[in-house]
């Protein structure tokens, strides 16, 4: 089926501002976006700028605005959305290059969470016990693969950049309800701040975004609870 | 173009598992750079699934011997098998150190790391399919990249993100550093250090059908052969059994280490056939080669009989969705049926690089077949070929590599570092890389020698004559066919002559490597008149280890690559039929 692509172009180097390009492009009904965008970048137009790797919704590098909702291009295929397909780099973060954003304030705020685990004890030298159910506390919040879809949907970050995000805090989240971890107290005053857990409205739109299915509105909310209770 | 120069005592150069593993042992004691093409958690260490094996014994009675038997056995009796115990030995350590980092362990009843089975791991030599694959749900790969990572965030590891490496220099037989191009500007940056680790990961785009990222182009490899250094066991590419029909993306052998069942089109359970005892968990040469087979007979399913099914529809909707929730997310994402009630469409999808930077089993690269080291560089994971997989390697090895050898390598820049000076590169160690990018920025793009146009014909040649079953006629062809490839791409053209995020530039180079990747594969194939492990040759159907119980060392030469051999570095375990 002949498909037709409105993709937002920007080159900082001969632009002043976005425009939108159009392509149209044979596509099978069980293709992947991103394999739309290879076929443009590859037999069309080499000046197509998107991030790639992994192409199946593990690596979080093609974080898009596809038809106003944000997914990975990898992920969605053309048979589920409707034609003409538009395609937007993803909103908040600063555009670098069509569909390129500069990453940096994301992983600023992803580091400013202390995301690993603190626990000074000597664990000994076999694995320390910890049941499934302990696991399972957390477990939603470690498959986050920083793709930065949740924090660009979110409509709080969108006005106020200096807003932590919902990545950071559901990176926060999968260490403050990790049984084994002992830096909560730390974690949870940096999310106390003005710009922390406090600045979501519960808008679900990141929840909606997540390529991994993760709860992220309701990790946010199992944060803001655990804030007032450390209190 | 501006050209920026750092000075570190050591550089690694990729950010999967075995360049975190090594930073993180190397950067608390030096002046240590890590560079990536991507960001470090898009690494492709990330895509792994099932489980990295050590003999815990959490489940059942193990011991590492019995692993490393079924690794030496799995790999057709190619892997050098002092380092196989190294392997596996020190498999235990790695395992509880990623623990005590926070990796988050599916766990059992009694709060111990949970153990799954896996294809060829066994206890007591063979006599049935061991517990031995320690996982986190079907993410273990994600969550390793993810731990190490944290790891390195709180050490405070200094990143360079979205540069990608693409030259080395080496004066006088020693290391001076590397230079690389930087995504966001095309700056060009060299890096002065005296040690130098590639842990650039695999090459499975030189096929069509892969479980690979598009990143996995084999820029490592690929640089040090350009200097003249050999690669390792280029004929022994592994084909993954299960990987989803047309797209090729992986499902986990834990699938099958969880009860999943191969069929073909008569829903006949097929492995009884060809693996008696073991059955779906033989290694995977075996299981792909026998759904190739099944095809070839005539016994596949679907309008063009070319895929077998995955059933894992007996499994019950609770153990798929506590043991195996992303592989079969990804089937309900591009297949969309629901596997759960439905056997699952797959092909046989180009996965892992048995060989690559030959090296020693502290990581130091060697420069021939007679193990001499060339000082100060390294390498480790897929990209390197130490040997610990032989002809073929066993699920869940490669997570246990990164982490053992990445290590190693990481003590071995370290011991490097402090014996030796610090090193000093010239000015004009970025003129070769700011040459071959104007070469490219200043020809005029043509339709025919675009990057799409070749690398699509690449791929597509390779994966007809080169993939599971080979002879002397199909590499022959192919041979011809890369000539003319390299031919083609002596006048590649890009359409992109901008300098930011000129991503159709570094397609243009990384296709460079994709062809030196092909060419010594291809070269390598051809050499090995035998059958052994991923390397089927239909001319030579058996095992001659009188000839061939030996690493090949593949050396560039034009277009092509020069062979020679080196003796297989044998132990206990005498090599005898490998029968499962």
């Amino acid at each position: 089926m002949d498909i037709e692509l409105k993709i937002l172009r920007y080159d900082p180097e001969n632009d002043r501002k976005g425009h939108w390009e159009f392509y149209k492009v044979e596509a099978d009904p069980d293709e992947r976006i991103l394999d739309l965008l290879h076929k443009v970048k590859w037999f069309e137009d080499g000046t197509l700028s998107f991030r790639r790797s992994c192409a199946h919704g593990v690596c979080g590098s093609d974080a898009m605005v596809i038809n106003g909702e944000n997914m990975l291009a990898c992920q969605v295929l053309v048979k589920e959305v409707s034609n003409p397909i538009k395609i937007e780099p993803v909103r908040g973060l600063p555009v670098v290059k069509d569909l390129i954003v500069d990453m940096e304030p994301f992983m600023d705020s992803y580091k400013k969470v202390m995301p690993y685990l603190i626990n000074d004890k000597d664990p000994g030298d076999r694995e320390r016990l910890q049941s499934q159910e302990d696991v399972e506390k957390f477990e939603d919040t470690t498959k986050c693969i920083l793709c930065a879809a949740c924090t660009t949907s979110c409509p709080v970050f969108w006005t106020a950049d200096s807003y932590i995000g919902p990545a950071a805090i559901v990176n926060a989240h999968r260490f403050v309800f990790d049984s084994r971890d002992e830096g909560s107290k730390q974690r949870l005053e940096i999310l106390k701040d003005v710009n922390g857990a406090f600045r979501c409205r519960t808008a679900f739109n990141c929840t909606s975004a997540c390529p991994k299915g993760i709860q992220v509105t309701k990790a946010i909310e199992d944060v803001k609870r655990e804030t007032l209770l450390n209190n | 173009m501006k050209i920026i120069k750092h000075s570190f005592d050591g550089v690694i150069v990729g950010a999967g598992g075995a360049g975190l593993r090594a930073a993180i042992e190397a950067a608390p004691h030096m002046k240590l750079a890590v560079i990536t093409k991507l960001y470090p958690t898009r690494s492709h260490t990330g895509a792994a699934q099932g489980g990295m094996s050590a003999a815990l014994a959490n489940v059942e009675e193990d011991n590492w011997n019995w692993h490393a038997f079924d690794t030496v056995k799995g790999s057709d009796y190619l892997a050098d098998q002092p380092a196989v115990d190294i392997l596996c030995k020190e498999a235990i350590d790695a395992v509880i150190e990623l623990e005590h980092w926070g990796l988050p362990f599916s766990r059992l009843e009694n709060g111990k790391i949970a153990q799954r089975r896996f294809g060829g791991h066994t206890v007591k030599e063979g006599e049935s399919p061991a517990f031995r694959a320690c996982y986190a749900a079907d993410r273990t790969g994600h969550m390793i990249l993810q731990t190490l990572y944290q790891k390195c965030v709180s050490m405070g590891v200094e990143f360079f993100d979205e540069f990608q490496v693409l030259d080395i220099k080496i004066e006088d037989g020693v290391c001076k550093g590397v230079v690389a191009f930087e995504l966001s500007t095309g700056d060009i940056h060299i890096f002065e250090s005296r040690a130098v680790t590639f842990a650039t990961g695999g090459f499975g785009r030189i096929f069509k059908v892969s479980s690979n990222a598009h990143s996995l182009t084999g820029d490592g490899p690929g640089i040090l052969y350009q200097k003249g250094i050999p690669l390792e066991d280029m004929e022994f590419y592994q084909f993954h059994p299960t990987g989803i029909y047309r797209l090729g993306i992986l499902l986990s052998e834990a699938a099958r280490g969880e009860g999943g069942i191969l069929r073909n089109k008569d829903g006949e359970r097929f492995m009884e056939r060809y693996a008696p005892s073991i059955k779906d968990l033989a290694p995977r040469d075996m299981v792909s080669r026998a759904i190739a087979t099944e095809i070839s007979q005539g016994n596949g399913a679907g309008p063009d009989s070319d895929y077998v099914y995955l059933d894992l529809t007996h499994l019950g909707a609770e153990t798929i969705k506590k043991k195996l929730p992303d592989i079969t997310d990804f089937v309900r994402t591009y297949v969309k049926i629901e596997p759960i009630n439905e056997p699952i469409p797959v092909q046989p999808t180009a996965h892992y690089a048995m060989g690559g930077i030959p090296t020693d089993v502290n990581g130091r690269v060697l420069s021939d077949e007679k193990n001499t080291v060339l000082p100060g560089v390294y390498a480790a994971g897929e990209a390197a070929c130490v040997s610990v997989h032989g002809a073929n390697r066993l699920g869940t090895n490669s997570l246990l590599d990164i982490v053992v050898f990445g290590k190693r390598a990481g003590e071995s820049m370290l011991e490097y570092v402090s014996k030796t000076k610090s090193t000093s590169i010239s000015d004009s160690a970025a003129d070769d890389l700011v040459n071959k990018v104007n070469n490219l920025i200043e020809k005029e793009h043509t339709d025919e020698f675009s990057v799409g146009r070749i690398r699509n014909d690449l791929q597509e040649s390779m994966e007809e004559n080169a993939k599971i079953f080979r002879s002397e006629e199909t590499l022959s062809k192919q041979t011809e066919i890369l000539e003319n490839l390299r031919e083609r791409y002596e006048n590649v053209t890009i359409f992109d002559k901008g300098k930011v995020f000129n991503t159709e530039l570094m397609e243009a180079i990384e296709l460079d490597y994709l062809l030196d990747m092909s060419e010594s594969t291809v070269a390598s194939a051809l050499a090995r008149k035998e059958s052994r492990g991923a390397h089927s040759r239909q001319d030579f159907p058996d095992r001659d280890d009188g000839n061939f119980m030996k690493h090949s060392f593949a050396f560039k030469n034009g277009n092509s690559a020069n062979l020679r051999y080196k003796d297989v570095e044998l132990g206990k375990y005498e090599p005898m039929e490998r029968k499962y």
